[in-house]
């Protein structure tokens, strides 16, 4: 009778563990086998180098410079673009006059295309007609105008802040449907121990709020990492390499180059980086909770 | 009764599901699909295939696949699935294309061409054809033989905005001829810019070359040419040979001139990160003196800007020793699909394609230069300046060996980060070759 329950247990979870198998570990084991060759992505012969392309990874000076860009955008939509996220989300949690209109506002930014909204930068921060420097010298600035997008100093931060601004109406919806999940009681009771709304704050807000800060860390993390839509339609990964992420060095080994099989081995190795990143917040994320 | 409503309706379902599933080609007429990116040429190819049916009873389906990165993706990923459709084209090196012919992908033209004393192979201009053609003992391993048929041909140059020449005091019949002529002209465009005596004393705003240059193929485009211009074909393909490296003083001038060009003010501002189609937007709305780009850009301003009043010119020399070469030659080609049941009409197609009157129709329909040299009487004028400088084309997928594709985004790189004032000529051209070094030591170990 127990064999049959547990037979019957496994039957209902099969279809998701083919699909999974399907979709996400067998094309993952193949990526892997193909990161073990040479090969150009036409020809039907590979040739087999085993770890080699991996080798190739560690002493690529591109690659890891890409990394560290990819790392400082995430740095800074895990500070400001968080901070700013939740910020609006407890502004519109609490009782102000057109909350509504104000999540719509602020949710639009993530439903627009990437590459809509990256042209529409690319056009805002455009050194010669741009809409930043026309503003800059309408504001008797214009000796702060520059090449936002095309000078290595600036390029990065520039893209940065626009992924930033596509990015936080994400956060702002998570933290939102979090502080609305604190019971109201709480913060009454502790008006009535005589709290201000700095200590209720402080006190009741914070501590409720960290499994949903976590929670929108991790995505963060994953989707900036992974940023490459609105890079390319901004500054196609330039000037030189200064805005270079890791998803446009494996379009560029795999398109640019013709190297599958360095290319796969790109997509394995930065696939488990950003597994390990993941493992490390969810284990913070268990410890935070007890 | 009833039943007989059930049995009525299942049957008709039934029908229409299975009409649904049936394949779209009408019985008994033969269909030749072809796969292609050039949005611009889509309404003349569909005028084309109308006239070939009525001619030829022959459906031809243009199914076009954009932009040409998608393109270019859709058609390894078919060539992998062996899912290729009649006629297709390539987007790419040369190696590429060898690829596609020795993995079977892609059918030899080579009899076809030669039948009929070359009939066929005679009535193209021998450089566009040329892209399609591997020679006896070249360097890919492919069996000698032509496996493309050209659809037009084009030349990568400068041209220079006559309106803004003139508010620059310049004359708009004598574009620069030598590179000195070239960097005195970006200290006069500065000088407007900073409201000198060229603009009434009033700041411009105009930009000096603009050009893709975010698409760094362009600037290998134009390094090259600088590059042959300095030291000839021979010492450029040396260096690919890995004969001469890139740290020899001519290759050091070449990326030298990117630094002047940035200090005289030549470049446009943010050219490093510009894309062609921003460019051309400059350019067709007077904002550019110059611009860098292809014969394909003639059909481009003239929807952008048909007042627009330029000519087009070879980049200025910067020695006599060689001529001064660009890149061109074939500008799209169309491959059979070696493995297309079809084959034979496919060709067909194609000769009926390339003939004289689909390429003049062609040609005054999307601007663009035929391939086919009976066709070239009708060309608009400033498309025929484009023409006169194809006996200085020249272009990697003709040299019979290709750089390493990280060298040439090692050179390209560095030639922005000269632009940009982050490296020398000197530092870019031993990283160049350290790169070089690597890949040549990778590939002696493999053999």
């Amino acid at each position: 009778m127990k064999i049959k329950s547990t037979l019957e247990n496994y039957v209902f979870v099969l279809p998701a563990v083919l699909i999974f198998a399907v979709f996400y570990i067998i094309p993952f084991i193949w990526v892997f086998q193909l990161g073990l060759y040479d090969w150009d992505g036409i020809l039907p012969t590979k040739i087999f180098v085993g770890l080699d392309n991996f080798k190739e990874i560690l002493f690529d000076k591109i690659w890891w410079q890409s990394m560290g860009n990819a790392g400082y955008i995430t740095l800074i939509a895990l500070t400001f673009q968080n901070a700013l996220a939740f910020l609006l989300a407890w502004a519109c949690d609490r009782e102000i006059r057109g909350k509504n209109l104000y999540r719509v506002i602020f949710f639009i930014p993530p439903v627009l295309s990437e590459v809509v909204v990256g042209l529409v930068w690319q056009w805002i921060l455009d050194g010669n007609y741009g809409l930043l420097n026309s503003w800059l010298a309408h504001l008797g600035l214009s000796h702060l105008a520059r090449s936002w997008l095309s000078e290595p100093q600036t390029a990065l931060t520039a893209v940065a802040i626009v992924h930033c601004w596509k990015g936080f109406g994400w956060g702002f919806l998570i933290f939102l449907a979090g502080l609305q999940t604190i019971p109201r009681e709480l913060y009454e009771a502790a008006r009535v121990d005589g709290a201000n709304a700095w200590v209720s704050f402080r006190k009741i807000t914070i501590p409720l709020m960290i499994p949903v800060a976590v929670l929108v860390a991790i995505l963060t993390v994953l989707g900036t990492m992974q940023a490459f839509v609105l890079i390319i339609a901004m500054t196609g990964g330039g000037p030189a390499y200064h805005t270079q992420v890791p998803a446009l060095r494996i379009l560029a080994s795999m398109r640019g180059s013709s190297r599958f099989g360095y290319a796969c081995a790109q997509g394995i190795s930065f696939g488990v980086i950003l597994m390990a990143i993941s493992f490390i917040q969810y284990r913070f994320s268990k410890k935070s909770r007890v | 009764m009833f039943k007989l409503r059930i049995a009525i309706s299942t049957l008709l379902i039934g029908f229409a599901l299975f009409a649904g599933c049936a394949p779209k080609q009408e019985t008994g007429k033969q269909v030749i699909t072809i796969w292609h990116w050039m949005t611009d040429r889509e309404p003349a190819f569909q005028e084309l295939a109308k006239r070939y049916e009525a001619k030829a009873g022959v459906k031809v389906n243009f199914e076009l696949y954009a932009p040409s990165d998608a393109y270019s993706q859709k058609v390894r990923a078919a060539a992998q699935g062996e899912n290729l459709p009649d006629i297709f084209g390539i987007l790419g090196e040369k190696r590429d294309f060898a690829s596609f012919i020795k993995a079977g992908h892609i059918f030899n033209l080579t009899p076809y061409m030669e039948a009929n004393n070359a009939e066929w192979k005679s009535s193209f201009f021998g450089k566009a054809l040329a892209v399609n053609e591997f020679n006896e003992g070249n360097s890919y391993g492919v069996k000698p033989g032509t496996y493309g048929a050209p659809i037009d041909i084009m030349t990568i140059q400068m041209l220079y905005n006559k309106n803004l020449f003139r508010q620059l005091g310049l004359n708009p019949r004598k574009p620069p001829v030598t590179f000195e002529e070239l960097l005195d002209i970006g200290k006069k465009i500065s000088a407007a810019n900073r409201g000198g005596s060229a603009s009434g004393g009033k700041q411009s705003g105009m930009q000096g070359l603009v050009s893709g240059w975010a698409e760094v193929w362009m600037i290998d485009c134009f390094a090259n040419n600088y590059a042959f211009n300095i030291m000839g074909k021979d010492k450029v393909l040396a260096t690919i040979k890995g004969e001469v490296p890139y740290t020899d003083t001519d290759w050091i001038k070449v990326l030298t001139f990117f630094k002047q060009m940035q200090e005289s003010g030549v470049l446009a501002n943010g050219v490093v990160t510009m894309i062609n189609k921003t460019a051309e937007q400059l350019f067709a709305n007077d904002k550019a003196v110059f611009a860098f780009n292809g014969s394909w850009c003639v059909n481009v301003y003239k929807g952008m800007n048909p007042k627009l009043d330029y000519g087009a010119m070879l980049p200025p020399a910067a020695s006599e020793k060689f001529p001064m070469a660009i890149w061109g030659g074939a500008g799209s080609s169309f491959m059979v699909n070696e493995r297309s049941k079809n084959k034979e009409e496919a060709v067909k197609f194609l000769q009926w394609l390339t003939g004289a009157d689909q390429q003049a129709y062609l040609a005054q329909s999307t601007n663009n230069l035929p391939a086919n040299k009976n066709a070239t009487s009708k060309i608009p004028d400033i498309l025929a300046q484009f023409a006169d400088s194809m006996e200085n084309a020249t272009h990697p997928n003709v040299w019979g060996l290709s750089e390493f594709s990280v060298v040439i985004e090692a050179f390209d790189k560095g030639i922005q980060s000269i632009i940009i004032g982050e490296k020398t000529p000197e530092q870019v051209a031993l990283e160049v070759q350290r790169i070089k070094e690597r890949e040549l030591a990778k590939k002696r170990l493999v053999r």
